[in-house]
């Protein structure tokens, strides 16, 4: 206000250059921070490298098709998070796009007006609940259930099959990556059907409208209108959740058992890259060992980077379209 | 006839699938909640608030985790709301159509949903080696950082709803840009940028990967940010994961805590959210 009231007795030209001078100390201020942004990302990435740096000399391209980790000797693969972490974010897909589309078709098709807000608001909370209370419960609820009912089931059905017996085979630990998948698939389910109900409702009415008026059904409307217009939405939609699925780590932390190995069954334990890092990172001896950790984070960061900017470019494609 | 019938069949099987699919998810949550009510109710107790983090076996509380999650929150969200608030006014007044801007929202959305445990990962490269130890100072620039790209993006979004007559008027009376961006842009999506703010404070109350190798934990009372802090989200993952069933109810509690907070901050935010001026 001072300076408002001492601005009064300049002359008009004072003013105006008191204003741009003002105006390039903002516009300057407000440049510096967005490109910190980059920054940050660029820093990331420098970071990772520097510190991946001394595992990758050692083991070379060979780290990434590598089973064995043995802090004691000092030999480090990666074989194992990588493909526990593929796994576990195959199942939380899996388990999650159906249920995701499902939400998202009773939200913008079917449900009351005056429910579509609550509703959405309730399946969003799922996102906001942290990971590491999806971990707790995980370990102490979900894990106990599935040993007691799912897995014996499983094992006695689907394990008995000759061929893809394996895959369902061993005691029922409860713990494991199939329990992990499973827990994802409920924490990325939000994220997915976030995006569908957002592209769904791009859809014109008027498209809607006329294939209704050719005495289409509502499963036929969304089947053959909807899913088509927003066919790259959906799929970006599902890339965002596949990324979240890949990085998360608390809540697979608790569940996946962190055995370094390569099972045939998914209902026996294994573990991600964010898990072993999270389990592993702080104890660590050694400089090969704290650097073959990061190469593993170095290698979730791009697998994650590829993913979520495959969703933005899809996700962007819908929206010029929408726009324009 | 027959296959209008079908058709019918096959839509009430859709609808019904969707449905139970809606079902499905509202029971996660459901499950969730209740069995956090069940378990963490038992520990909520004056103790838990006012006792330090105990040895195994012996009874305590939570204080000294309270304490620090508070501190390294409250730093993050004073380093990461004026970066995130700033670099979406660039975005929204400053970038429009510029190559540079776009590079910077396509990143910024990356960011966004990149995982958490990269960030402590990163932190932990930038100022917990160079340092020689861990830190809270470490913790809470990890949970900046989470913070930066929810403020931006938020920001960025609310600045977008305010309609350019404003500015344009603004600017007709003779203010300079910066004036018109702080007196009126701001104040017209104050209420939306508020709103983003208490969803990226929600979303790191619950952090723990990045804090992991950053702010470590401690287990007594401490102040001094230039030490290691303890901190509801590690706390919890310490003592869930021991055998020891002291330590365990300590877990659920915490756990109740911080669902409390960021459901209050979640649903506090939706509803300033959907009192603002300019609506999504």
């Amino acid at each position: 206000m001072a300076a408002d009231i001492a601005l009064l007795g300049r002359s008009a030209a004072q003013r105006q250059r008191a204003g741009s001078i003002g105006d390039a100390i903002f516009g300057a201020l407000t440049f510096f921070f967005a490109l910190l942004v980059l920054l940050i990302l660029g820093g990331v990435i420098v970071a990772l490298v520097e510190g991946a740096i001394p595992a990758l000399r050692t083991f070379g391209f060979s780290f990434v098709f590598t089973e064995v980790w043995n802090p004691v000797t000092e030999k480090f693969g990666a074989l194992a998070p990588i493909y526990g972490t593929l796994v576990t974010s195959a199942i939380a897909m899996l388990v999650g796009i159906p249920v995701a589309f499902g939400v998202a078709v009773f939200i913008t098709e079917i449900c009351p007006l005056w429910l579509k807000r609550p509703l959405a608001t309730m399946i969003e909370l799922l996102a906001a609940i942290p990971s590491i209370i999806y971990g707790i419960w995980g370990l102490f609820v979900f894990a106990p259930f599935v040993q007691q009912y799912i897995q014996p089931a499983i094992i006695d059905s689907l394990g008995q099959i000759p061929g893809i017996g394996a895959l369902f085979a061993g005691p029922p630990l409860g713990i494991g990556v199939l329990t992990a998948g499973f827990i994802l698939a409920i924490m990325v389910l939000p994220f997915i059907s976030s995006i569908m109900r957002d592209v769904f409702e791009t859809v014109p009415a008027i498209l809607k409208e006329s294939a209704y008026a050719l005495g289409s059904t509502k499963g036929e409307v969304v089947w053959h209108i909807v899913l088509p217009f927003t066919r790259t939405g959906v799929v970006g939609g599902i890339m965002l959740g596949l990324g979240r699925a890949l990085g998360e780590t608390m809540a697979v932390t608790f569940v996946i058992g962190n055995a370094h190995r390569i099972s045939a069954s998914i209902l026996q334990p294994g573990t991600t890259i964010s898990a072993s890092l999270a389990n592993e990172f702080t104890e660590a001896v050694g400089d090969l060992y704290l650097s073959s950790l990061i190469a593993l984070g170095f290698i979730l960061f791009v697998i994650t980077f590829i993913v979520l900017a495959i969703a933005k470019l899809m996700l962007l494609r819908l929206q010029r379209r929408a726009g324009g | 006839m027959d296959m209008y019938a079908r058709r019918r069949i096959v839509n009430g099987l859709v609808m019904a699938l969707s449905v139970i699919a809606t079902a499905f998810g509202l029971l996660w949550l459901v499950l969730v909640l209740w069995t956090l009510l069940e378990n963490g109710i038992a520990a909520i107790t004056p103790a838990l608030f006012s006792q330090m983090t105990p040895p195994p076996g012996s009874a305590g509380g939570l204080l000294n985790a309270i304490f620090g999650s508070v501190v390294m929150t409250l730093i993050a969200t004073l380093i990461g709301t004026p970066t995130g608030i700033l670099a979406g006014t660039f975005l929204a007044e400053y970038s429009r159509g510029s190559r540079f801007g776009e590079v910077v929202r396509f990143i910024n959305d990356i960011l966004l949903s990149a995982p958490s445990i990269i960030v402590g990962l990163f932190v932990y490269e930038i100022v917990v080696v160079p340092m020689g130890h861990f830190s809270a100072w470490a913790g809470a620039v990890a949970l900046a950082i989470i913070v930066i790209p929810v403020v931006v993006r938020t920001t960025e979004d609310m600045l977008n709803l305010v309609p350019n007559a404003l500015r344009e008027a603004a600017a007709a009376l003779g203010s300079p840009k910066w004036k018109v961006i702080v007196m009126v842009s701001y104040r017209a999506a104050i209420q939306g940028m508020v709103t983003g703010v208490m969803l990226a404070v929600a979303r790191i109350a619950g952090e723990t990967a990045p804090l992991l190798f950053t702010a470590l934990n401690n287990q007594f009372w401490s102040t001094d940010l230039n030490a290691p802090m303890a901190n509801l989200p590690v706390v919890i993952f310490q003592f869930a994961m021991s055998p020891y069933a002291d330590w365990q109810v300590l877990a659920w509690g915490g756990a109740l805590l911080i669902t409390i907070t960021v459901l209050f901050l979640n649903i506090g935010a939706r509803m300033l959210a959907s009192w603002s001026t300019f609506k999504p």
